[in-house]
């Protein structure tokens, strides 16, 4: 099975074609470039270089979120597209749980991303399948750092966003705070088919409805519901 | 000129796509308007929109591909709005355009929104050039001279409001629904007499245009009756608003074609949907002998069959993009170079 990889939910970009179980290439970069410009031509480069044509992609998987919204929407958008055009099966794989399996650590791990204005988007994980012992969400950083407080031992911490608030994580939970090296900190692509290939190949005509997992509502929709209660 | 083009189409609130034979004849033309979701908002939340987006491309395409009765192996290439519009909107149906000419090995075109509403007419009859096209929608108001195909000359535009922002605003003053513009036309033309509002011709010899001032106008006279206790008579103001918008665009209109000597004039862009101004802009022409062609309303709002009778000509310039292609907010009008 033939599977191609597409992550562009945040900053990096990654891209990866995984041939029964083997990586033919993958392609990880943080060059803060504009996914619609990179994403396609690495996909079309991924392919050639693997001597392969769109039609030979048995399976594809994409970052579902949370990340950014615009860098979720081209993922997505291409993702679903080549898989309802080439009659593909699409699965769609979180964001922070690929992230969190690139960690190499036994204990707790908590992937995360800047969601501006103090909040990020997190999740901590335990065990090797990854068990979500703090669920997916938009959260205040703080808010975070004092849920994983209580958890009592050392958390490992994976992404560069992660190493960017090394600091305010520092503050909170001193030595109990760890940080995996640079080298682990892009997301892979490669860790995504990973994690999709666990997973039942949804049929496909689920592809149509596949949509980003934003974790949040739109300001404008939050503002809306918000009148219409004050209204009742 | 023989081709086949599949065009999408997703600048705004609409997502559209379209398959266009040899650029003339409409083998599908398929659009999902979000205005249901929109109308919550009193005007497009570009955040909402580009989410609407995502959920319907591919419905959407594979249902113009469908009613085509079309495989991807029949498409000679793939057809997108490349700008101008909201950019989160726009990158949704460049990727998915991307993604399927690349699955299918085709060429991809971007394609200049406002190019796309003035090919609109191609769609109805051939276009006579030199000719000049009037576009007005939500977002433009344009004066656009083209000598040839391809060839894009932009005579006058706004320098503040679009004219279809002007009917949104001024529809809201009235306490109309999100969009504006239908409720206006058809208030209008329910009132025996309109408020006196000012023109804003500008300089003597400018093809540009301005709607603020008149909106302000609008505004200042809601307050003003307010205050002395009166009630305002909709069908009044909308009909004195209408009368403005529509003089200017119809004497400025008329006063550049002549000028140029064009051997045809279009209308172009949501706002064309406008009775007031089609009957307007038809009856002055036809004054002048000057043909006059409005594409049919469904062709005038934002759709994707334009796009690909604009594209079909691109193809046989030889005009490409490629899969590095981004959205382009504000992309300018510019002529295609022939390769």
């Amino acid at each position: 099975m033939i599977w191609l990889g597409i992550d562009t939910s945040n900053a990096p970009l990654s891209v990866a074609i995984v041939k029964d179980g083997q990586v033919l290439i993958e392609i990880v970069q943080n060059l803060k470039l504009t996914h619609s410009v990179s994403c396609m031509p690495t996909i079309e480069e991924a392919l050639k270089k693997a001597n392969l044509k769109p039609a030979d992609i048995d399976g594809i998987a994409v970052s579902e979120g949370p990340g950014s919204y615009t860098g979720l929407r081209i993922g997505v958008t291409i993702a679903k597209t080549l898989a309802w055009t080439l009659k593909k099966p699409l699965v769609g794989v979180s964001s922070l749980k690929s992230l969190a399996s690139n960690a190499i650590y036994s204990g707790t791990i908590c992937a995360m991303f800047d969601a501006r204005r103090g909040n990020v988007y997190a999740a901590a994980f335990q065990g090797d399948e990854l068990t979500p012992v703090i669920p997916e969400q938009h959260v205040s950083l703080q808010e975070l750092l004092e849920k994983l407080e209580t958890f009592n031992e050392p958390i490992m911490f994976v992404g560069i966003d992660a190493q960017k608030f090394e600091e305010e994580i520092r503050a909170k939970l001193g030595d109990k705070a760890k940080f995996s090296p640079a080298s682990l900190n892009l997301p892979r692509a490669s860790k995504l088919i990973e994690l999709a290939e666990k997973e039942p190949l949804p049929a496909l005509d689920t592809i149509h409805h596949f949509v980003p997992k934003y974790h949040r509502i739109s300001e404008a929709e939050a503002n809306w519901i918000k009148e219409q209660k004050k209204g009742q | 000129m023989e081709n086949l083009i599949l065009a999408i189409e997703t600048s705004c609130d609409e997502t559209a796509a379209s398959v266009i034979k040899n650029g003339t004849e409409i083998l599908s033309n398929v659009v999902a308007s979000q205005i249901e979701s929109q109308k919550r908002f009193g005007g497009v939340v570009p955040e909402i929109a580009s989410r609407h987006h995502v959920e319907q491309i591919t419905i959407v395409i594979e249902e113009a591909l469908e009613k085509a009765n079309i495989e991807p192996s029949d498409l000679n290439a793939v057809a997108v709005t490349e700008g101008p519009g909201l950019v989160g909107a726009l990158l949704v149906g460049i990727n998915a355009a991307k993604a399927f000419a690349f699955s299918h090995g085709l060429p991809i075109i971007g394609v200049h929104h406002i190019a796309g509403h003035i090919y609109a007419s191609s769609l109805v009859e051939p276009m006579q050039f030199p000719l000049l096209a009037l576009v007005v929608s939500g977002g433009h108001t344009e004066l656009v001279y083209m000598k040839e195909h391809g060839s894009f000359e932009v005579i006058g535009e706004t320098r503040d409001d679009a004219a279809g922002e002007a009917y949104d605003k001024v529809a809201r003053v009235l306490n109309m629904p999100y969009p504006g513009g239908p409720h206006i036309d058809r208030l209008a033309h329910e009132a025996e007499k309109g408020v006196e509002f000012p023109r804003a011709w500008l300089e003597e010899n400018s093809y540009d245009f301005s709607f603020s001032g008149l909106k302000s106008a609008v505004i200042n006279y809601k307050h003003n009756m307010e205050q002395r206790g009166e009630e305002i008579v909709p069908e009044e103001v909308a009909k004195g608003f209408q009368d403005s918008v529509v003089e200017v665009l119809t004497t400025k209109t008329v006063k550049a074609a002549k000028e140029l000597n064009v051997k045809q004039v279009i209308v172009a862009g949501g706002v064309s949907a406008n009775r007031g101004l089609r009957e307007s802009l038809s009856e002055a022409l036809a004054k002048e002998g000057i043909p006059f062609v409005a594409p049919p309303l469904h062709l005038c709002t934002d759709n994707a069959a334009m796009i690909g009778a604009c594209a079909a000509y691109m193809y046989e310039a030889g005009v490409r993009g490629d899969l590095s292609m981004n959205g382009l907010p504000g992309k300018e009008l510019k002529s295609w170079a022939r390769s």
